[in-house]
């Protein structure tokens, strides 16, 4: 191994690289976007109503935080988004779970769930609008109508994945059905369920800013839209970048909350 | 007690590419309590399904097995299942997937505690109590599978190919440490395998089945002395037998090769 120089190790598929270069190459690829965009704007490239400098969009930023739209809209966005996925996932996590460990819900059931999953939940919006306004509860409406039947059925698929042998030797340990259920198919589903929330938390971000920038009167969308009408790009950068952010904070939550409750799931 | 019966056992099934499969045919077979008796006999003859039908997890098409005149019904804890793929809990603890049984019969948790701790000692894993499966080898996995199957005290252990997946060492190791508990709880083993030194280094007596449909087609006594160790497969008794079951097992694994072609 001491033979393989580091070129060829780079170069060599699936081969650890040592941290310093992979930190090193991440840094290097975000500091060189930033450096063109800085290049593009202050030489101007591209003109400022265009493509706003990185000192702009900072500006910009700080003024919105300062008089505090932004955190009303975050707040607004955040509410939104943790009510319809909240809702979503406690009643699709269970339905997800029966519908993997037994037929006759599946039966029941899964033919609905995919005829609505694939529905595109933005051609609901203009309904959910005539039926239930522009409010809170449309944009919770649209978060839970385009997350709950993916979770249904990412869940069943991880449920009914469980191997059949749990089951069998949990039997001949003395377990009743119920016990089944409830001390091996619900444990044993946990790890999926929480990659299912994790992807899924990542369509509710795309279905809440959709929602947002087609009728609403607050929310992160709705700051980008009222920039794009004011012809200020610095103030739709900063509406993009606040939800990258939350979205990355919330994935490494997500992350966290799974290490720390499923100890076992990277315990090597 | 654990004597097992097995009364006419016939086991056919319908698969969608094989149509009507006998897996089990008209099978009689008595094992007295205490006993240890393994099944060998070429891959797809139905060992397994013999099993799931004593666990009660397959009903069988005809006949019925009994477990002390008792008629098998449902599975149950009186018939402890080791299986070789060793379907640990992943996400409980060594002593935790031990006492996964009793804390389903309501034991308290003292004696839990208590009765596992013994069993993962009895399999000398008392170090690795707080490891989860995936931290285990595969011959320390299927040595919790073993304790967990003990804790909550069978009268009959069924071992489906439980070293199949193990290299020779590790499965050397495991079939004395088997040994060893099965002389200290004196229990009833249905141990099936294909493999015809372990059959023999483990049984009192050895059952070769044919192909399908599976029949006994004879039945061995192994009058080796107890304790064993390794230094018996040399031994001429050994060797006899061995040369017996391979003769009667070549006819059988040349037809089922011929049926899976």
């Amino acid at each position: 191994m001491s033979t393989m120089t580091l070129f060829d190790r780079l170069l060599t598929p699936a081969k650890p690289i040592p941290r310093k270069i992979e930190i090193g190459t991440g840094t290097v690829i975000a500091l060189a976007i930033l450096a063109a965009w800085s290049f593009l704007s202050y030489t101007g490239q591209i003109g400022e109503d265009f493509l706003p400098s990185p000192s702009g969009v900072w500006e910009s930023f700080i003024e919105k935080l300062s008089n505090g739209s932004l955190q009303k809209h975050v707040g607004v966005s955040l509410v939104e988004i943790y009510l319809g996925f909240f809702l979503s996932s406690i009643i699709a996590i269970p339905i997800g779970i029966f519908m993997g460990g037994f037929r006759i819900v599946s039966a029941a059931i899964e033919p609905i769930v995919n005829f609505m999953r694939y529905l595109p939940v933005t051609s609901l919006i203009p309904l959910l609008i005539l039926w239930i306004g522009i409010g809170l509860e449309q944009k919770v409406a649209v978060i839970f109508l385009g997350t709950f039947f993916q979770q249904i059925v990412m869940v069943s698929d991880v449920a009914r994945r469980v191997q059949k042998d749990l089951f069998n030797v949990s039997y001949t340990l003395g377990a009743s059905k119920r016990q089944i259920v409830t001390r091996v198919l619900v444990p044993a589903t946990m790890p999926g369920v929480f990659d299912t929330l994790r992807v899924t938390m990542g369509w509710a971000w795309t279905f809440l800013v959709v929602a947002e920038l087609v009728a609403a009167d607050s929310g992160l969308g709705y700051m980008i839209l009222q920039s794009m009408r004011g012809l200020d790009p610095a103030g739709i950068f900063v509406g993009i970048f606040v939800i990258g952010f939350l979205g990355l904070v919330t994935d490494m939550a997500f992350k966290w909350i799974k290490d720390a409750t499923l100890p076992w799931t990277h315990a090597r | 007690m654990g004597e097992v019966s097995i009364e006419n056992v016939s086991l056919s099934f319908t698969t969608r590419h094989a149509g009507k499969v006998t897996a089990l045919d008209t099978l009689n077979l008595k094992i007295p309590d205490r006993q240890f008796a393994v099944i060998v006999g070429p891959s797809g003859c139905g060992k397994s399904s013999l099993l799931d039908v004593i666990a009660g997890l397959t009903e069988p098409t005809r006949g019925q097995c009994r477990l002390d005149g008792n008629t098998i019904g449902k599975p149950g804890p009186d018939r402890g299942m080791v299986p070789q793929s060793y379907s640990l809990f992943p996400w409980l603890t060594v002593q935790k997937n031990v006492e996964f049984g009793l804390s389903l019969n309501g034991v308290s948790a003292r004696e839990r505690t208590e009765r596992a701790s013994h069993y993962v000692n009895v399999v000398g894993l008392s170090g690795f109590k707080n490891a989860y499966p995936s931290q285990l080898s595969g011959g320390m996995k299927q040595r919790v599978a073993i304790a967990r199957s003990l804790a909550v005290n069978p009268e009959v252990l069924l071992m489906d190919e439980p070293f199949g997946a193990l290299d020779s060492q590790t499965r050397a190791v495991m079939q004395e440490l088997l040994l060893d508990v099965w002389q200290k709880e004196k229990k009833t083993v249905l141990f099936v395998t294909h493999d015809i030194d372990e059959a023999l280094f483990l049984g009192d007596v050895v059952y070769v089945m044919s192909a399908r449909p599976g029949r006994v087609i004879d039945t061995i006594d192994v009058e080796l002395d107890r304790p064993r160790d390794y230094q018996v497969v040399t031994s001429e008794h050994f060797i006899e037998l061995k040369r017996r079951i391979m003769s009667s097992l070549h006819a059988e694994v040349d037809k089922a090769m011929a049926l899976s072609q």
